[in-house]
């Protein structure tokens, strides 16, 4: 018997009574969203501070004058498109086909580090073309700080996703495995919404 | 032993969510990404802009989180935990926002530097602690609870932070090079 039918049978014959009620099935889907709950206080934090502090300025600099809108409009679609391609490797998996799931994974992936070298393209820039810095002023600061961190996430997104399509290989396509890529999912789609109030917040007010 | 996730799925261990298909959440993020920049550039006064993007900026993050997450198809209870942030957060920026409102820079117009700040620091003058923000350069409102102007940088005009210019609007490198390119 097979390791992910040793891993079925488990799930078949095995009652847990401490199993999350919120979650019922699939444990590490609520520790994911617990996570994901410190994580977004904080991104919360960060953004919290950046409307405070540009709230009130009235030296505040047009992003627009400083940040390429095009490009990262681009870069919003590009995520998006990641966040559908992970959704259809959850459902190919869920419906059996392993090689689907491997397929939109490998999308996935690739999503990711184009979004990656875009971020890669526009920091350098800012940074060498502009001259600024994160010490330069709040602007640069916040915008540093706060595109610095999710790209962050999403370079942990794309080890991740890339490990589990990386053990993937020579797999069925089980329940256990589709519990891991529903729990992964929720990190990239979580980095994802994340982007979208940046995209808005950041660049387009 | 070639079974799939599907005919092992005991106890709803595998779950196929019901809701809008994936395609259909993806076209609407798509068309509100566009109406988003469409908002951008129609040249609408600034309050109603930041109104209408932030609206489609939640309803996009909604989407996100009610369908490609599945929150909408969980448990309620899970409801919890996903609000709890935004309550704090929200909490977080109501409370600086008092204190921001009395900074320096929340009314006094002025030219900023932000790139290519290559002026030497040395060659600022030096300008007594205090005195560039006097009661002359600020109105009354933001003048309520400075007693001392501000360290530099965190009050520094748009925070400019990387030059130990003085507050206010005595900064020669400020004067001397325009915000924008």
């Amino acid at each position: 018997m097979s390791e992910a039918a040793a891993l079925d049978t488990h799930a078949e014959g095995f009652h847990d009574e401490s199993e999350p009620s919120l979650t019922p099935g699939n444990t590490g889907k609520l520790g994911m969203w617990v996570f994901l709950a410190g994580d977004a206080m904080t991104f919360g934090a960060g953004i919290a501070a950046y409307g405070a502090l540009r709230w009130y300025n009235v030296n505040w600099p047009n992003p627009a004058d400083w940040l390429g809108i095009t490009l990262t409009a681009v870069m919003t679609f590009i995520l998006i498109c990641s966040s559908l391609t992970m959704v259809e490797a959850l459902s190919g998996v869920q419906r059996g086909n392993i090689k689907r799931m491997q397929f939109f994974l490998g999308l996935t992936v690739v999503g990711g580090l184009i979004f990656l070298g875009c971020q890669a393209s526009e920091w350098h820039h800012l940074i060498w073309g502009e001259g600024l810095s994160i010490k330069t002023s709040l602007f640069s600061a916040t915008f540093f700080i706060l595109t610095g961190f999710h790209g962050m996430h999403v370079s942990g997104g794309v080890i991740y996703l890339a490990t589990l399509l990386l053990r993937s290989f020579g797999k069925e396509a089980t329940a256990h495995e589709a519990k891991l890529v529903e729990v992964a999912g929720l990190y990239w789609h979580f980095v994802d919404l994340v982007w979208i109030l940046i995209f808005t917040f950041v660049y387009l007010i | 032993m070639a079974e799939t996730a599907a005919v092992h799925a005991p106890h709803g261990a595998v779950e196929h969510h019901d809701g809008p298909s994936y395609i259909a959440v993806f076209i609407y993020l798509t068309l509100l990404t566009g109406a988003e920049l469409g908002v951008y550039g129609m040249g609408l006064p600034k309050t109603v802009m930041v109104g209408a993007l932030v609206a489609l900026a939640l309803t996009k993050a909604a989407l996100v989180a009610m369908f490609f997450m599945h929150l909408a198809m969980e448990r309620k209870g899970l409801w919890i935990i996903a609000v709890i942030p935004l309550v704090i957060v929200a909490f977080c920026y109501l409370m600086l926002r008092p204190d921001l409102s009395r900074r320096s820079w929340a009314s006094h117009q002025e030219d900023v530097v932000i790139g290519h700040h290559e002026e030497p620091a040395e060659a600022l003058p030096q300008i007594p602690q205090g005195k560039a923000l006097t009661n002359a350069d600020q109105p009354a409102d933001s003048q309520v609870g400075q007693p001392n102007a501000a360290p530099a940088g965190g009050n520094s005009p748009s925070g400019t932070a990387a030059s130990p210019a003085p507050e206010g609007g005595a900064s020669p490198s400020a004067q001397s090079q325009p915000a924008a390119p």
